[in-house]
């Protein structure tokens, strides 16, 4: 196996720079384009382990606020995505719940924990 | 029942510019109220549930609502008056100059009269839809605007679609492309009548590339079918003047057709007090200090102009706060 070069725009910052990754042999890894070092760092990552952050909503038995928007609160790797989604999605949610409370630990292994990013009033709010 | 009140300066709107527009004038020595149609304060944030906000005021990457908490909270513990599901429906100017305007506003309660010295616009925008496109054919069940699948997915836990098409590359619609895919539906492709994406770069590759989601420049869709409800539409190629290209045109089978063609703000209201507003971008005439050309009326936010990150719109909330305290200050309307 030879080089191996990938095109990707930089997702950590506003700016969105083009950057061209290559990896050769020996696993050295060559990046153009990037403005700062966290652009070179994301290109690392891609070629090697490429991570998201993930944010979605959770259902609850409130029929004032059927969901609750939530994230997690590390990256996991891109391709676990839908695994973890789906365990989401298996989550009911019971209020009263105060934005950053953790509504679940650890999915699927992956060390991230589920994290609510807003309050969840106790029922019965007008 | 009907009580009469009587402020300072009085804030339409409980997005973020709102917020931050009411914090400002208190800190300058208001008496503020906030006056905001939904039953909780957030704006538009409520439902941007991805993160991305706040890279500027706070160098972090917040969530939509974990970002309106913050001025939440900020807003409750300074002790600001608010009027929840409340419309504000007319305002007139007093007839003194410089005397200040009477808002009447619908609440559940029956209609409220307030008196205020100067007003803050900050009402957001609203989204371009189907009938400021130009589309062939039926208009069944099955269109939406970005905005308005993303409060059905986000707020009512509904998914509208199981199969769609995204018209527009405007960042709301990439962002409802992804969550729509994380959510299990069909993404079929973006098409966008323009040449480039019209949406941040960063979006193209965390909602589209990552989820090997097609973009299509310069494609638009020129017709749909379907009585009750989407059944398909029809996708062509155009020319640089965005024309449609003949024999280009291709038939998509979809239960959805999810737009996502631009944002205008919303500033009826300001209108009716006589505040100039541009026919073709809706923003209000508005000097450097935010007063629009009615004095003792300011916008700020979505309401002035389209912003692209919530952190400026805060900012300009918070001009248009301390704009209207130094307003009232001169015009002695303020101690
Ligand atoms: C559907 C949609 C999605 C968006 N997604 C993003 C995004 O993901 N990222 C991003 O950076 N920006 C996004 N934007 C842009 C976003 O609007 C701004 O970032 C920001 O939230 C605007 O703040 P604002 O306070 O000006 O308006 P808003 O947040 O829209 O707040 C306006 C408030 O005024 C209230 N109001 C209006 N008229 C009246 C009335 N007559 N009486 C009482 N209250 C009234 C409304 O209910 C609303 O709460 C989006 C915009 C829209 C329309
Ligand atoms: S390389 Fe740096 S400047 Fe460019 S998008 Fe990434 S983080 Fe932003």
């Amino acid at each position: 196996m030879d080089r191996r070069e990938k095109e990707m725009i930089c997702i950590v910052c506003p700016n969105g720079c083009r950057m061209t990754a290559q990896i050769d042999e020996q696993a050295n890894i060559e990046v153009t384009g990037n403005k700062c070092v966290r652009g070179k760092e994301f290109a690392m990552r891609e070629m090697t382990n490429p991570v998201r952050g993930l944010s979605t909503t959770v259902r609850t038995d409130s029929p004032e606020l059927p969901v609750l928007p939530v994230r997690l609160s590390a990256e996991i790797p891109k391709a676990r995505i839908f695994d973890v989604m789906k365990e989401i999605n298996n989550i009911r949610v019971t209020g009263p719940v105060k934005q950053g409370t953790v509504l679940a630990r650890n999915l699927l292994g992956t060390g991230a924990d589920l994290v609510a990013t807003a309050d969840m009033p106790h029922q019965t709010e007008k | 029942m009907s009580k009469e009140m009587n402020f300072d300066v009085t804030v339409i709107g409980g997005g973020p510019a709102g917020l931050a527009a009411a914090l400002e004038a208190h800190k300058a020595g208001g008496e503020v109220l906030l006056v905001e149609r939904e039953n909780r304060l957030g704006g538009i944030l409520k439902q941007c549930i991805h993160d991305g906000f706040g890279l500027v005021r706070y160098k972090e990457k917040l969530t939509g609502p974990e970002y309106a908490q913050r001025f939440i909270e900020e807003f409750e513990s300074a002790g600001i008056e608010s009027m929840l599901s409340t419309f504000v429906t007319d305002i007139s100017r007093n007839s003194n100059s410089n005397s200040g305007f009477t808002i009447k506003a619908v609440c559940s309660k029956g209609v409220e009269t307030v008196n205020t010295g100067a007003i803050i616009f900050a009402t957001g925008c609203r989204e371009r839809t189907a009938r400021q496109v130009f589309i062939h054919g039926t208009r069944p069940a099955g269109i939406f605007t970005a905005g308005t699948a993303q409060h059905l997915i986000n707020i009512q836990g509904q998914m509208p679609v199981k199969k769609c098409v995204i018209l527009g590359s405007g960042d709301i619609g990439l962002i409802m492309a992804r969550r729509l895919t994380l959510e299990g539906a069909e993404v079929e492709g973006v098409y966008e009548i323009q040449s480039g994406p019209s949406g941040l770069a960063r979006n193209v590759q965390q909602c589209l590339i990552d989820y090997d989601i097609p973009l299509h420049l310069s494609h638009t869709v020129t017709r749909v079918f379907g009585r009750d409800r989407v059944e398909a539409v029809e996708i062509c190629r155009v020319d640089e003047n965005k024309n449609p290209l003949p024999g280009t045109a291709r038939r998509v089978e979809c239960d959805g057709l999810i737009l996502s063609v631009g944002l205008i703000p919303e500033n009826e209201l300001a209108e009716s007090v006589g505040v100039t507003v541009n026919k073709a971008t809706g923003c209000p005439t508005c000097g450097e200090n935010q007063m629009t050309d009615v004095p003792g009326v300011f916008a700020c936010g979505n309401a002035l102009r389209v912003f692209d990150l919530v952190d400026y719109v805060s900012a300009s909330g918070e001009a248009a706060g301390r704009s209207a305290m130094e307003y009232l200050k001169e015009v002695g309307l303020h101690g």
